[in-house]
């Protein structure tokens, strides 16, 4: 039910596009996936992350996705649909919802500011609030190094926050996860480029402690290879 | 004996129109399948080829020109540089309504002027898909210099792909064409090369650009294109011939979308006449920049048994176009290198440097603590250019004298600020930080006299076409400012212009980079009062 409210509001927001355009906006689109596979614990885990705009220069619509999935079963998945609005020369800010499909279905507010940060970071952060209640934010940061003008390592850094402890998911309040990643890709065309990702995770306070016991471990290195696309 | 009366008529009295100096030209706009360098697109042409028919018009001459669309999309043409009613000036939703397909439009105007002009489309990006062409306006009383033949050398990039896709990508990622960009490697040589204390500044350059979210590297915003003279590739070789001991008049004109050029004719002294189809005050050069939609007609005097290369060296060094000047066609001459891909560099930071200005962005506080400088672009023949090194002389706006006065001469009334704006990163172009689609008209009033100052608070140089208006250089030469349809501003720098408000109407004013008009650097002007 709630997938359909998703789709019923992103095409609203489509159809009132060409309106725009006849105010002198025309309306562009843009797709970034990223989609790699790594091999964790002796099983193969695939994952993606992908996002992309519909609009003008100045109001888009913004849709976001990512997911996991190990041994063919989704371990993790959400998709965000968000208005998003030009505030200043490099940041938008971001409205909407976003809706968990894995592991339980949860629907969530969304409110965010995405844009270029000084010295070229590109930066991503969103506070959610769920249909429970619970509050919870993210924080993403890539930047970019180029070795060539192909071949370009992007360090990167996504930090999960939460308001409340919530040992149902194994959750603990304040920073719960962070992932520390370096991305390195060649950029044959744009729109073709492989990379490898070495990707550390750590987990941190009552976080940690739930992950320790149940894992015996609370963080992790994650090696990843895959393929981002734009177009 | 008969052309000489023709024109004796026409300057003893504008009021006769004789029924002679009257034609009729037919056009047609259709699209047209062309292979440059291997790739075969489809373009748009006037009747059949891109460039299109010279129109070769004479001073006092009524011009009626039918155009006809035969594309499945409305089109236009827009006549650059000539002055005429509004209606007849060619910009669909400004002057009329554009021409719809399988109409056809006639143009009616009177040729009040001479020189080198040149005419292309004003619908989408069309002139960019092949809509553009030359126009030359023979004078009624003969040209105050002497050449014996005469060339059009109409410049223009050709894009390896789709105009419109080009600008979509723009949108989606503004670096997408940008290949050239810093790297690490880069910095590690810049840090190694640099004496001990100059270490810290390299960093600290980077830093700041980095501060600023810009690049450099950002000379272009599209790379991909193929240069051509007269509609030919360097390998092409376009030939223009000449006989022994002839003066040969060259009337260069930047039909490019994209490119701004340096021209040069290694063995040759170019001696420049006229600027935007004006007469000026003959400039002796070796070397000379031209501005999108700017024209500079040169003299030169080639020796007998000698091929001369025409060299237009692409602004960010990616290619040149090429043609020959010989006796004999498909001769060639030596090709000069390229020189090195100029970068955007910063002189040191917060310190002062008059003659470019500091560049002030409204939005990002950080930029107006810098001061920048076209390393490598000889575009106004300031000090620093390489080619200065050698003794040669690079034309520059402060070198342009109109050769006699024209009548209005009065002091502005007022003044009118465009800072000349715009979000690279979004790819958006605006003129005080405001987009085309989000502003009102510019108003002027019939019979004042107007000065524009440009500020140009971006990193890109940025042609500003005034239409049907003239606009007068403020370079210095008082009464002698030249007239200029087009005058470019280099990032950083600060021009100002005096326009007499003589036709009423309508006129579109934008930049003539065809991406940053699409895109939002373009006002409508309004001339209120007056009559047609």
């Amino acid at each position: 039910m709630k997938p359909k409210i998703l789709i019923a509001g992103a095409l609203a927001m489509a159809t009132a596009l060409p309106a725009l355009a006849a105010e002198g906006d025309p309306v562009y689109n843009y797709t970034l996936i990223e989609a790699d596979i790594a091999e964790i614990d002796d099983t193969t885990v695939g994952a993606f992350d992908a996002q992309g705009w519909v609009g003008g220069d100045y109001n888009r619509f913004w849709w976001k996705t990512e997911g996991e999935f190990a041994d063919g079963d989704f371990e993790g998945a959400e998709v965000q649909a968000l208005y998003s609005r030009y505030i200043s020369k490099f940041w938008d800010a971001q409205i909407g919802v976003r809706y968990d499909l894995e592991p339980k279905g949860e629907t969530y507010g969304v409110i965010g500011l995405q844009g270029l940060a000084p010295y070229f970071f590109e930066v991503d952060a969103a506070a959610f609030v769920s249909s429970s209640g619970d509050v919870s934010a993210r924080f993403e940061a890539t930047g970019e190094l180029l070795f060539t003008q192909r071949l370009i390592l992007e360090p990167g850094i996504a930090l999960d926050f939460y308001a409340e402890d919530d040992p149902s998911r194994q959750i603990g309040s304040g920073l719960a996860t962070a992932e520390y990643s370096a991305q390195l890709r060649y950029e044959f065309t744009r729109e073709f480029a492989p990379y490898v990702e070495l990707a550390y995770e750590e987990a941190y306070g009552d976080t940690a402690d739930f992950q320790r016991l149940e894992t015996g471990s609370a963080d992790d290195t994650v090696f990843k290879v895959g393929l981002r696309t734009m177009f | 004996m008969r052309s000489k009366l023709a024109g004796l008529l026409i300057a003893t009295s504008s009021l006769i129109a004789p029924a002679a100096l009257a034609d009729v030209y037919n056009l047609e706009i259709d699209q047209f399948e062309r292979t440059v360098d291997g790739k075969t697109l489809t373009g748009v042409s006037i009747n059949g080829t891109s460039p299109g028919p010279l129109l070769r018009l004479r001073e006092g001459e009524d011009v009626t020109i039918n155009v006809t669309n035969t594309l499945d999309v409305d089109t236009s043409l827009h006549w650059h540089g000539i002055i005429l009613d509004a209606g007849m000036d060619g910009v669909p939703g400004i002057s009329f309504d554009g021409i719809a397909p399988g109409e056809t439009y006639t143009y009616n105007f009177t040729a009040n002027q001479s020189g080198t002009y040149w005419y292309h489309g004003h619908s989408a990006l069309q002139e960019q898909e092949g809509v553009f062409a030359p126009i030359i306006i023979e004078p009624a009383q003969p040209d105050p210099f002497e050449y014996d033949r005469e060339h059009v050398i109409i410049l223009a990039d050709w894009l390896n792909d789709s105009p419109y896709k080009a600008l979509a990508n723009l949108k989606k990622r503004s670096n997408y064409y940008n290949y050239n960009r810093r790297t690490v490697f880069d910095l590690w040589r810049d840090w190694t090369n640099a004496d001990g204390g100059e270490k810290t500044d390299v960093i600290q350059e980077r830093l700041a650009w980095g501060r600023m979210r810009m690049d450099p590297t950002d000379i272009v915003d599209i790379t991909g294109y193929s240069f051509l003279v007269n509609g030919e590739t360097p390998e092409d070789n376009w030939s223009g011939l000449f006989e022994p001991g002839e003066k040969v008049r060259l009337r260069f004109i930047n039909a490019a979308a994209m490119t701004y050029f340096d021209v040069k004719i290694p063995g040759l002294k170019m001696t420049v006449v006229q600027a935007d189809g004006q007469n000026i005050e003959p400039v002796s050069v070796d070397e000379f920049p031209i501005a999108i939609a700017e024209t500079f007609d040169v003299i030169v005097e080639p020796e007998a048994g000698q091929s001369y290369t025409i060299f237009a060296a692409a602004k960010d060094r990616s290619g040149y176009a090429r043609g020959t000047l010989s006796e004999t066609p498909g001769a060639e001459a030596a090709i000069p290198e390229l020189g090195p891909r100029p970068e955007l560099t910063m002189a040191a930071m917060g310190e002062g440097h008059a003659s470019h200005g500091a560049m002030a962005d409204g939005e990002a506080a950080g930029m107006d603590e810098m001061t920048m400088d076209m390393s490598g672009d000889a575009h106004r023949g300031h000090g620093e250019m390489p080619a200065m090194e050698h003794g040669e002389k690079v034309l520059s706006y402060d070198d342009l004298r109109a050769l006699t006065p024209y009548t209005d001469r009065r002091a502005p009334d007022r003044e009118v600020e465009l800072r000349l704006t715009g979000n690279m990163e979004r790819y958006f172009w605006s003129i005080n930080d405001v987009k085309f689609g989000d502003a009102g008209p510019l108003e002027f009033n019939y019979g004042e006299r107007v000065r524009i100052t440009f500020k140009n608070e971006t990193m890109m140089e940025h042609p500003m076409h005034l239409h049907g208006l003239w606009m007068d250089l403020v370079n210095g030469e008082g009464d002698m400012a030249p007239r200029k349809h087009t005058i470019t501003i280099r990032p950083g720098e600060t021009i100002s212009a005096d326009v007499t408000v003589d036709a009423t109407g309508s006129w579109a004013f934008h930049c003539h980079i065809l991406q940053h008009a699409a895109t939002g650097m373009f006002r409508q002007v309004n001339v209120i009062g007056g009559v047609q």
